[in-house]
């Protein structure tokens, strides 16, 4: 189960179904998950809320991403001010001690801030896959207004017609078959 | 999840039409970047453009001649510049203030103008940024202010408020980037997709190839989440670090401790003040007149007003806590500024920034454009006299008396002063025109929620009805 996330799949059909209402998506996703399908996914033109729980994808590790960095950024940020204004050159300034914690802490909390932020961006662009320039897009209007469920080939179980039938009373719109 | 909390009965105004279509967001929103600009938007881009190349001339003359050829003089070494430095800062808390904080109290009705106030505080805090290092006169050893491992074996005093200044505002500028460049990603993709040819490839690239999957979505509104948490407290401490620069001087009307909520509640203030001067500009050029509704700018409006008596309290806290300390020195700068040369300023700034919005307490005022356009270029001007009061003011007479000395500036004060306006216009004007200027993403799931509750609206009489029959 661990190591799956890391094996790269490589589906060659999947069923997209589109819907025009992020509602008939939700039910559609809970419905396909209750019909146990696996690998499911959805393309939204906005987050539409719930939807991953419906689909069962997991929470995102990037908030930890964020911690992890800001919290480095701001010791970094502190080390550096206390290397260099009492270690590499101690110099006397307004009678304060070398390490003036206090007027320390702005500092430290931009360096804080600033490696928190970018990596929290560099995280999403890496969880993502970005810049992904040669991916498919599976529709164009899955950006603007369609909401469209994908169910991936996953396993020898796969089967189209099943599929199908599973998706017929969901109310979508269109439903394509595509070969990758 | 409701967008605010109403009491029974009363119909919530919505945020945006309900029967627009999701396709309809999309065609309006994108339609100012695929058609000609108008003439309105020619004339005011060539104004600006022109007050910019005056601005660089002047900036190469000044980097030429030295920082003489300004005003300045011996006890007023900062006057335009630092002002203009800690104006244009102030402008940027706004954009912050919607794309982050509002975010995370869940006020929706920011959707539809964060993306144009975010753009704002990135290019505010550009125009910012262009005055500490003209203002340095050897503006070619700008790099003297970052700490790098240089043959002197010197490094940055990081017990200088101006040390941290470098820190807050480059991390500011950095994170006000990513910020709203992730917000940018999902509208790119919305964009290339209804194109084609180069404009399909620079507005694909532009979107890494964003493709709307939930496993991405899932990912990127933590993310948003995240630097939305982040940039709470650090658009807090910008500006307080900005008030350090004076607070931690010994000079009167500088060394005090109210400076750092003082200059977050104003700058809150003249940023709000902006983002109204400009939405009323964009809806209008732009014809957003149905996404940036009325209401939004009311709200804005009462922001404008609490914020502005905030600012009130702190000039009259000010003057109290100058008579009640009992040092004659503070004293007299606070009587200097309200009677002294300098008075003229000090009343502008309290007639613009106190007397002025007062008139948001009406609805009618709060609703009406041509006041509201008009109150809040007042407002702008007022905070920059409150800058121009508490530097040129505090500095012009300090402790002793043969120090003293009047500012005047000369044209190439004013020439800085227009200048940055039109640098700020000018990429302000090429934001809107370019770039998606309101968030695609964001206005469809709000006007989801708008569909969903006046479809609600429309049941509920047919299903309260038997309840009467007894």
């Amino acid at each position: 189960m661990f190591l799956d996330r890391f094996r790269k799949r490589q589906p060659s059909r999947a069923v997209l179904a589109l819907y025009d209402d992020p509602d008939r998506l939700l039910n559609a996703a809970a419905l396909a998950k209750e019909h146990g399908l696996e690998g499911l996914d959805a393309f939204t033109p906005y987050a539409v809320h719930g939807l991953s729980e419906a689909l069962g994808i997991r929470k995102s590790w990037i908030p930890y991403v964020t911690l992890v960095m800001g919290l480095s950024g701001a010791a970094l940020g502190l080390t550096f001010e206390i290397w260099t204004s009492a270690f590499d050159w101690p110099i006397k300034i307004g009678g304060k001690p070398f390490i003036s914690l206090p007027a320390f802490i702005p500092v430290t909390f931009e360096c804080g801030v600033l490696l928190g932020g970018t990596m929290t961006l560099a995280a999403l662009i890496f969880a993502c896959g970005l810049p992904n320039l040669k991916g498919p897009i599976l529709d164009r209007n899955l950006t603007n207004d369609r909401f469209g469920l994908y169910i991936p080939e996953y396993g020898p179980s796969w089967n189209e017609e099943r599929i199908l039938r599973i998706l017929r009373g969901t109310g979508a719109v269109d439903v394509k078959v595509i070969r990758v | 999840m409701s967008d605010v909390i109403q009491a029974p009965g009363i119909p919530a105004e919505p945020l945006i039409n309900p029967r627009k279509t999701f396709a309809d967001v999309n065609e309006e929103v994108s339609a100012p970047l695929e058609r000609k600009p108008g003439m309105l938007w020619k004339v005011f881009f060539g104004i600006s453009l022109l007050l910019t190349i005056q601005f660089f001339m002047e900036i190469g003359y000044q980097m030429y001649k030295g920082i003489g050829i300004w005003g300045l003089n011996h006890p007023v070494g900062w006057a335009v510049d630092i002002t203009s430095f800690v104006f244009w800062i102030g402008i940027g808390h706004a954009g912050t203030l919607i794309s982050a904080i509002l975010h995370l109290f869940r006020q929706r009705w920011r959707t539809a103008i964060n993306r144009s106030a975010e753009a704002m505080t990135i290019f505010a805090v550009m125009t910012a940024g262009l005055f500490p290092l003209i203002h340095m006169g050897r503006t070619w050893f700008g790099y003297w202010l970052v700490p790098y491992p240089n043959w002197r074996f010197l490094w940055v005093n990081f017990r200088s408020p101006l040390v941290w200044d470098v820190f807050a505002v480059t991390t500011y500028l950095t994170i006000s980037i990513c910020f709203w460049y992730t917000g940018l990603i999902p509208d790119f993709a919305s964009i290339r997709d209804r194109s084609a040819g180069w404009r399909r490839a620079i507005y694909g690239a532009l979107s890494l190839g964003w493709r709307g999957s939930e496993r991405h979505w899932q990912h990127y509104e933590r993310a948003y989440m995240m630097l939305a948490g982040l940039s709470t407290p650090l658009v807090l401490s910008v500006h307080s670090i900005v008030s350090f620069d004076f607070a931690t001087s010994l000079l009167p009307g500088w060394h005090t401790t109210i400076f750092p909520p003082y200059f977050v509640a104003g700058a809150i203030f003249s940023g709000f003040a902006m983002v109204v001067t400009l939405l009323v500009i964009l809806r209008k050029v732009f014809h957003m007149e149905e996404y940036v509704t009325l209401q939004h700018l009311e709200n804005m409006n009462k922001i404008i007003l609490a914020t502005g008596m905030m600012v009130g309290y702190a000039y009259a806290t000010e003057f109290f806590v100058a008579m009640y300390s009992g040092n004659p020195y503070e004293r007299f700068t606070f009587l200097n500024r309200a009677g002294g040369p300098f008075a003229w300023s000090y009343w502008i700034m309290v007639t613009c920034n106190v007397v002025v919005p007062q008139i948001f307490w009406f609805k009618r005022f709060r609703r009406s454009l041509p006041v509201m356009f008009v109150a809040s270029i007042l407002v702008n001007v007022g905070m920059w006299f409150e800058r121009f009061t508490i530097i040129v003011t505090s500095l012009s007479r300090d402790f002793l008396p043969p120090n003293w000395s009047y500012y005047k500036p000369t044209i190439f004060d004013y020439s800085v002063i227009v200048g940055s306006f039109g640098f700020f216009f000018m990429w302000f004007l090429l934001f809107c025109r370019f770039f998606p200027a309101i968030s695609m993403a964001e206005v469809k799931s709000v006007l989801w929620t708008a569909k969903k509750s006046e479809a609600a609206a429309r049941e509920r009489p047919r299903a309260k009805e038997p309840a009467h029959v007894s």
